[in-house]
């Protein structure tokens, strides 16, 4: 097994590669042709106060002058030393802005990503294997009615509901305003990711549920399937002791590949919930016309989602047994 | 030629054809009532009346009054035209581009086919609102930003289905046949590509909708459409978040349901016609 | 042992546009078997024989119907029997590897089918590793997966786990299918073994040779019919089959010269009356008004007005 997985790994560097080389190129251009000025977007309300050598000196710091090939072989230059440059908001380097940002988002995807893996999983095997039974058509409903749902009215809806009725959760936040972040408590911590997880996992249950629903009946509905009924296995017989194990692994194989999605659902869900993650520091890099930022966010998110996809080809390697065994007929 | 099957005909009843044509009925007087609503009403319900300020779901006023004291109903509807609209346009183009791509992709040769895989794999390599965000930041935002960061994102699932049904297609006997018989490319694309490639096609584009209107409704809310002629529902719902706190409820969960039934609508109507189209998908 | 009267299958399901259509798949067959015996249902591919298997355990999928009788052991065979006998008294041989899980290792899969059948768990593992000595694979085989199994032992896996329980009724699909001679010999064998222990078994083929080789009795199938039910013996010379049918088939088999057209290049009527038309040179008008009666003649059974 081991002489398939190095070079597996291998060839998947050298895409990444490739792709980051390719979304590099393709994003300068697009900021280079945005009508948007960096410097009016980083000045903002200030800008009467800008006169025309103040301009010029910050044009001058930035390379805004530089033809626009000179501008991506420094930028891509110092791309590839690891200096991602200077967020223009924060006034600190990208690479540190996105470290913090994501640490923050990444318990928030974390928690998300496992509730509605887990559930997801449940809800769909349920489901396919009681095939339109009433529960099955309640689940079905519940999926769908979700899919057409946006991920930030779900929030919204959560947010009138348990913070300002009810009050059992805070408003926003990652914790209590005012506090700094090492002040905050664990429990403080956690009490302020609730709502914006449940929102993440209530649309992410819909998906998993959706697709484990469609690999449960194909599996109900194989050969082998009709093979153990023949034999005098019951529904969930059939279900447990064999759909389960073919589906485990599409399964698995998705979980790790609705990453883009949930890095997707984050940046409305924190946007909702103020959250201070990786999502909403992509939406004001966006408005405020945080250049560096928003490049280093694009290239880190390719990154993290093609980890995912590579994890879930990975586990197919490891798991199926005609991989596992070398595939050779003895 | 053997068959061990006799067919005959069942005579008309409420099956699981009729009931999916009644689905796809509802479904198409729902958005030619929205549109023609949302014609109907015009301007008149966005004028403001400061008297009646912040006020709950009424008789009057089936979705309350803002803050401005302007109708909600109105406002959805207008929102939701726009919205429809946004999305609409987008997932057309979207559904043309992956058409125009697929097919090259399947019919003009390897090299071609190479390169518009790549690109499928690359566009789908990063998180959809990531490039929606940058797309709509080098366009400078507005509408026409939203509408073009949308088509642009939104081709790579269709194109891949396209591009497969054609390659499996061009492989297939009969159109190897008729082209040993001497018909010519077109009349081989017109008679026998056309009518695999158009429903698929169709399906796509409608399945597409939802999509498309869900991301361009996440766009303006996060503020990327942003402009006061185009109150799309995204940009509804985020001017309608500084009230929430103040409990005035019914300003993001009114406008947000509609969406999440007009949306669900469009979701019900591909998913019938996809019914219609390929039954072999569905068994009793 | 069993008892099939008239027995009919019929499928919905759904074309162009969602039109609802009804398929019968078999129109009228019949059928004994008592134990100790080998009774073949033969037939063209795609005939709809392996419906009656999947009938007779009761697994037909949710959109089948069926109508006419199915008697077991003296008592008809409700969805509810179905249900208890299944993998105990009645057992399947699968056609294909594709009938066992990929994921579990034929070992396992063979005790489950013993613990199913009834045997306790510890006895199940044991009847487990009987199975696979008693069709001579070795030990190890029980820890492989089905991929790794050549033609041969899929067959004899297969065979494996119909025969560690019980049962008395042993329903055999197709199990020359795709396979050499030699194999094939072995795997029918195999089936002539268990009739000759006592059980009764169902042999559902297309390859009328094969099926010569070890049943005692053949009924012919066609269009969703049985048409003629014949001792093997009777196969020697066309003069003692009666149907145009079987005597057509009869013709085809290689030691008769293929001779041809074949049974297959005539077309088979589905509705109304007799299946067999068009090859048929008894036919005649009353052959088109209805379905005759399966009636005795000589030794076995003959639906036909010219026989």
């Amino acid at each position: 097994m081991k002489n398939t997985i190095i070079p597996f790994l291998g060839k998947k560097a050298v895409r990444l590669a490739v792709l980051l080389a390719a979304l590099a190129v393709f994003s300068f251009i697009l900021v280079s042709v945005s009508p948007i000025d960096p410097i009016d977007a980083y000045v903002g309300a200030s800008i009467l106060k800008l006169s025309p050598e103040q301009r010029e000196i910050i044009a001058q710091r930035w390379g805004l002058n530089d033809p626009p090939l000179e501008r991506f072989l420094r930028w891509a230059g110092r791309l590839l030393q690891g200096d991602f440059g200077i967020s223009t908001i924060f006034n600190e380097p990208v690479s540190t802005v996105i470290g913090k940002r994501f640490m923050t988002s990444f318990w928030l995807m974390a928690l998300a990503w496992t509730i509605s893996g887990v559930l997801g999983f449940i809800l769909g095997l349920i489901a396919g294997t009681r095939e339109n039974s009433p529960l099955d058509s309640v689940i079905r409903l519940y999926a769908y009615t979700m899919a057409a749902t946006p991920t930030f009215w779900v929030g919204m809806v959560l947010l009138t509901v348990f913070s300002v009725s009810l009050g059992w959760t805070p408003v926003c936040c990652a914790w209590p305003p005012g506090l700094s972040a090492d002040q905050a408590t664990l429990w403080q911590r956690i009490h302020h990711l609730l709502l914006p997880a449940v929102t993440l996992s209530l649309i992410g249950v819909a998906q998993i549920t959706m697709h484990t629903r469609e690999k449960t009946v194909e599996a109900m509905r194989s050969d082998y399937a009709i093979f153990a009924r023949a034999q005098g296995e019951s529904t969930w017989g059939v279900s447990l002791r064999h759909a389960v194990r073919n589906v485990a692994l599409p399964a698995v194989t998705l979980q790790f590949g609705s990453l883009g999605e949930l890095f997707g659902g984050s940046v409305l869900a924190e946007q909702v919930f103020s959250y201070p993650g990786l999502g909403r520091a992509t939406v004001e890099a966006g408005i405020r016309g945080d250049v560096p930022l928003l490049l280093g966010i694009v290239l880190f998110s390719a990154v993290f989602v093609f980890t995912g996809n590579t994890v879930a080809d990975l586990t197919y390697l490891a798991v199926d047994p005609r991989i596992r065994t070398g595939g050779d007929k003895p | 030629m053997n068959q061990a099957d006799a067919i005959y005909w069942k005579p008309w009843q409420w099956d699981r054809r009729t009931r999916t044509l009644a689905q796809v009925a509802a479904c198409l007087a729902l958005f030619t009532t929205i549109f023609l609503m949302a014609w109907l009403h015009g301007d008149h319900g966005l004028t403001t009346h400061l008297e009646l300020r912040k006020q709950a779901p009424s008789v009057m006023h089936p979705f309350g009054t803002d803050w401005l004291g302007r109708d909600m109903l109105a406002r959805t509807l207008k929102g939701l035209r726009i919205s429809l609209g946004i999305g609409m346009g987008a997932a057309v183009c979207s559904s043309i581009l992956a058409l125009f791509l697929g097919l090259s992709a399947a019919l003009l040769g390897r090299k071609v086919d190479t390169v518009v895989t790549w690109m499928v794999d690359a566009a789908m390599a990063s998180p959809h609102i990531v490039l929606l965000i940058l797309i709509s930041f080098a366009c400078g935002g507005g509408p026409k930003g939203i509408i073009l960061a949308v088509t642009l994102s939104h081709w790579p699932g269709l194109t891949r289905v396209i591009r497969a049904e054609v390659l499996q297609l061009r492989t297939s006997d009969y159109i190897r046949l008729s082209a040993r018989l001497g018909r010519s490319p077109w009349w081989i694309a017109r008679h026998h590509l056309l009518p695999h490639v158009l429903p698929q096609f169709m399906v796509g584009l409608l399945l597409l909708f939802p999509h498309a209107i869900l991301h361009a409704a996440g766009l303006t809310f996060l503020g990327f459409g942003m402009s006061p002629h185009t109150p799309a529902i995204g940009a509804l719902l985020s001017e309608s978040m500084r009230y929430l706190s103040m409990g005035l409820w019914w300003l993001a969960v009114a406008p947000g349901a509609a969406l999440v039934v007009t949306v669900k609508a469009f979701d019900v109507l591909g998913t019938n016609v996809k019914l219609l189209l390929n039954p072999r998908t569905t068994r009793e | 042992m069993l008892h099939v009267r008239n027995l009919s299958i019929h499928f919905t399901r759904y074309a162009l546009g969602l039109r609802k259509q009804e398929v019968r798949a078999i129109r009228c067959l019949d059928l004994d078997l008592a134990a100790g015996e080998v009774v073949a249902v033969v037939g063209q591919s795609g005939a709809g024989k392996s419906l009656l298997a999947h009938a007779l355990l009761g697994i037909l999928p949710s959109n089948a119907r069926i109508e006419g009788e199915m008697i077991f052991r003296d008592e008809p065979l409700t969805p509810e029997r179905m249900a208890r006998l299944r993998g105990r008294e009645i057992a399947l041989v699968p056609q294909a590897v594709t009938y066992l899980n990929p994921l579990l290792r034929v070992g396992a899969q063979i005790a489950r089918a013993a613990r199913l059948s009834g045997l306790t768990r510890a006895r199940a593992v044991e009847a487990a590793r009987e199975a696979l000595a008693r069709y001579h694979l070795a030990r190890e085989v029980g820890a492989w997966f089905p991929f790794q199994l050549s033609g041969g032992m899929v067959r004899r896996v297969l065979t494996a786990t119909a025969t560690v329980g019980l049962a008395d009724l042993v329903l055999a699909d197709e199990p020359t299918n795709g396979l050499d001679r030699e194999t094939a010999a072995e795997s029918l064998k195999h089936l002539r073994e268990l009739a000759d222990a006592g059980k009764a078994v169902l042999l559902i083929t297309h390859d009328v040779g094969a099926a010569l080789e070890v049943a005692d009795r053949v009924a012919v199938f066609c269009g969703g019919v049985t048409v003629e039910v014949a001792w093997a013996g009777d196969f020697k010379r066309t003069g003692l089959l009666r149907h145009p049918y079987t005597r057509a088939l009869w013709a085809a088999l290689p030691a008769n010269g293929f001779s041809l057209p074949g049974p297959s290049a005539h077309v088979i009527r589905l509705e109304g009356g007799c299946p067999y038309v068009s090859g048929c040179l008894s036919h005649g008008p009353a052959c088109d008004a209805g379905l005759p009666d399966l009636l005795p003649a000589d030794r076995g059974l003959v639906r036909c007005r010219h026989a």
